[in-house]
């Protein structure tokens, strides 16, 4: 039920994001949702790609520092209502979220949010249970 | 001003052969009394009647910082304990500090110093003598205070800190003389102005700053600023502390050595070959007269050039150059020495990040920064933003904990530091550049 995440180490300057981006189109790998943290001094990028490994291979013969980070992913209505229904669910069993992203689908009916929990198995037990959409990795690489 | 005519004013031959006798009475006290000496003589061959003339000196052993560090706290010292009167130290902070001790006479003798120091920078003893030098450990505050008494001046003795407060006394009590860091007493100034007072209508009249490396721009904006004129002073612990040697006020052009006192040789830091008057290189001292712990030729790392030519304000001892540099790597940062290998250490000891690491330092207003940029590896990465940043305030604390310096920590990508192909380069010192 996880998605596997790049996580990428980025300093702040310029043409950092470009080298990825410019990487990842050589080794013919998609970027299927993407998140940019900030500080002043560096940035965290965070991936969903359609080949995890050629991704990671890539980034690092080439320097990057990269992590593999479980997320959940989970598919929504594209209505209101759709994030505030889970976030309460999620509050009401405890579990936090370190951080999340959403993307719409093309067919523009569902939205797809990524999520980082503090604690991940519980936090899929907890949507399960309440029938929550959850995409699984192969399925969301492929979209 | 001269306060000591006859040794500061000596003709050079004359003070040569002074130099002579006291550095024979030296090899003679060393060899007896100290038995690293006495070995590392022994290495060389020599014995301290072979010692005949000035020229003999290149014959002798170096001593180093590590000498003094690996004979911690008191295998250096030439006399029994209960001669020791008084103790300084370098930091100690992280167990590598060096210790000095001092005999009654040797006090005596820097006071002396310290006296014709400050007649040198045009000082009497109807002055006032502000001392915001730090009271401790640290020789600077101590050195100068006894310095002030044997002028027979009036010391304010209140030592580093409390700024706003150190403003009001500079207004209140009216000291015509100022002994502080250069950066200090741009900050001084800064603080006096924010609080309304304007710091050229202050009665200072001269200022001696010391400690840390400064540059001419730097005194001539703080002259500028404070209205007074400022003067260096060199001194370091494992000599005797401030006062080895001082510019003059009559001609501000190079700072005068005690040469009846401190033996100066500057050396190709490479070779250790003793290089001619006018050529830069390593600043190497001999103390001719210290009873408590007497060093051969100390080499003190310092950049500088040596001139024996005569100054306008009569004395005859030889001046050396402001510092240029280090011959090492080590850093002063606001007074406080730094390696960059402490900083290795401590970046290798937080969690394993990468011995790949660089020091930014650089000067901001009038305080020095430093900022550690050390690379970041898979081990520490974390996808979270504050994970990472709790890992630059570990380092950050750690570095307060054992250097006692303030450090802005910042990762960076792997490979992000520049590699060199011999020696690393670790430091990046923006001080100069200004």
């Amino acid at each position: 039920m996880k998605v596997d995440q790049l996580s990428i180490f980025l300093e702040n300057r310029a043409g950092r994001l470009a080298e990825v981006t410019r990487l990842l189109s050589e080794s013919g790998v998609n970027i299927r949702a993407l998140s940019l943290a900030d500080t002043s001094d560096f940035g965290i990028l965070r991936l969903i790609v359609s080949d995890f490994e050629a991704a990671r291979d890539k980034l690092k013969e080439n320097g990057f520092t990269v992590g593999r980070t479980s997320v959940v992913a989970v598919e929504v209505d594209d209505q209101p209502g759709g994030l505030n229904n889970i976030l309460h669910l999620l509050q009401d069993a405890d579990i936090n979220v370190e951080y999340m992203y959403a993307f719409v689908q093309q067919s523009g009916n569902s939205a797809v949010l990524i999520f980082r929990f503090d604690r991940t198995d519980e936090g899929i037990e907890v949507l399960q249970k309440n029938n929550i959409k959850i995409i699984e990795g192969a399925t969301l690489y492929k979209l | 001003m001269i306060y000591d005519e006859q040794n500061e004013t000596m003709p050079r031959e004359e003070l040569e052969a002074l130099q002579l006798k006291r550095l024979q009475a030296l090899c003679e006290r060393v060899y007896a009394n100290v038995p690293f000496y006495r070995k590392k003589f022994d290495e060389k061959g020599i014995k301290p009647s072979d010692i005949r003339s000035l020229n003999d000196l290149k014959r002798l052993p170096f001593t180093q910082k590590q000498d003094l560090r690996d004979q911690y706290p008191f295998g250096l010292f030439a006399v029994s304990r209960d001669q020791i009167v008084r103790i300084h130290s370098s930091s100690g902070t992280t167990g590598k500090a060096t210790v000095v001790g001092y005999t009654r006479r040797d006090i005596q003798t820097w006071g002396q110093l310290m006296a014709r120091s400050f007649m040198a920078a045009g000082a009497t003893s109807r002055d006032m003598i502000h001392n915001a030098y730090g009271y401790g450990l640290f020789t600077g505050g101590l050195g100068v205070h006894y310095g002030a008494e044997a002028l027979g001046a009036a010391v304010v003795p209140v030592s580093g800190g409390g700024t706003r407060r150190q403003v009001m006394l500079l207004k209140d009590f009216g000291p015509e003389v100022i002994c502080c860091t250069p950066s200090y007493a741009l900050f001084l100034a800064e603080t006096a102005e924010e609080a309304g007072i304007d710091p050229q209508q202050l009665p200072l009249r001269v200022g001696i700053f010391g400690a840390e490396p400064w540059t001419e721009e730097m005194r001539r904006d703080i002259e500028k600023r404070l209205g007074i004129k400022a003067l260096d002073i060199y001194g370091l612990s494992e000599i005797m502390g401030p006062g080895v040697a001082i510019e003059c006020e009559a001609a501000q052009d190079g700072l005068h050595i005690q040469e009846d006192h401190f033996l100066a040789e500057v050396i190709n830091p490479e070779t250790g070959e003793p290089l001619p008057p006018g050529e830069p290189g390593e600043l190497v001292f001999t103390t001719l007269t210290k009873e408590g712990i007497p060093l051969i030729r100390y080499r003190t790392r310092d950049l500088t050039i040596l001139n024996t030519t005569p100054c306008k304000c009569g004395r005859t001892t030889a001046r050396m150059h402001r510092i240029m540099g280090r011959s090492d790597d080590m850093l002063i940062i606001r007074g406080v020495n730094v390696f960059p290998s402490q900083i290795e250490s401590i970046l290798l000891e937080t969690d394993g990040l990468s011995p790949h690491y660089q020091l930014i330092v650089n000067r901001i207003g009038n305080l020095d920064t430093l900022e550690v940029q050390v690379e970041i590896n898979e081990g520490v990465f974390s996808d979270e933003i504050k994970n990472l940043q709790r890992l630059e305030t570990k380092v950050m604390k750690n570095i307060k904990e054992f250097l006692g310096v303030t450090a802005k920590v910042k990762l960076v990508e792997p490979k992000g530091i520049e590699r060199s192909v011999g020696k690393a380069k670790r430091i990046i010192d923006k001080r100069n550049e200004q």
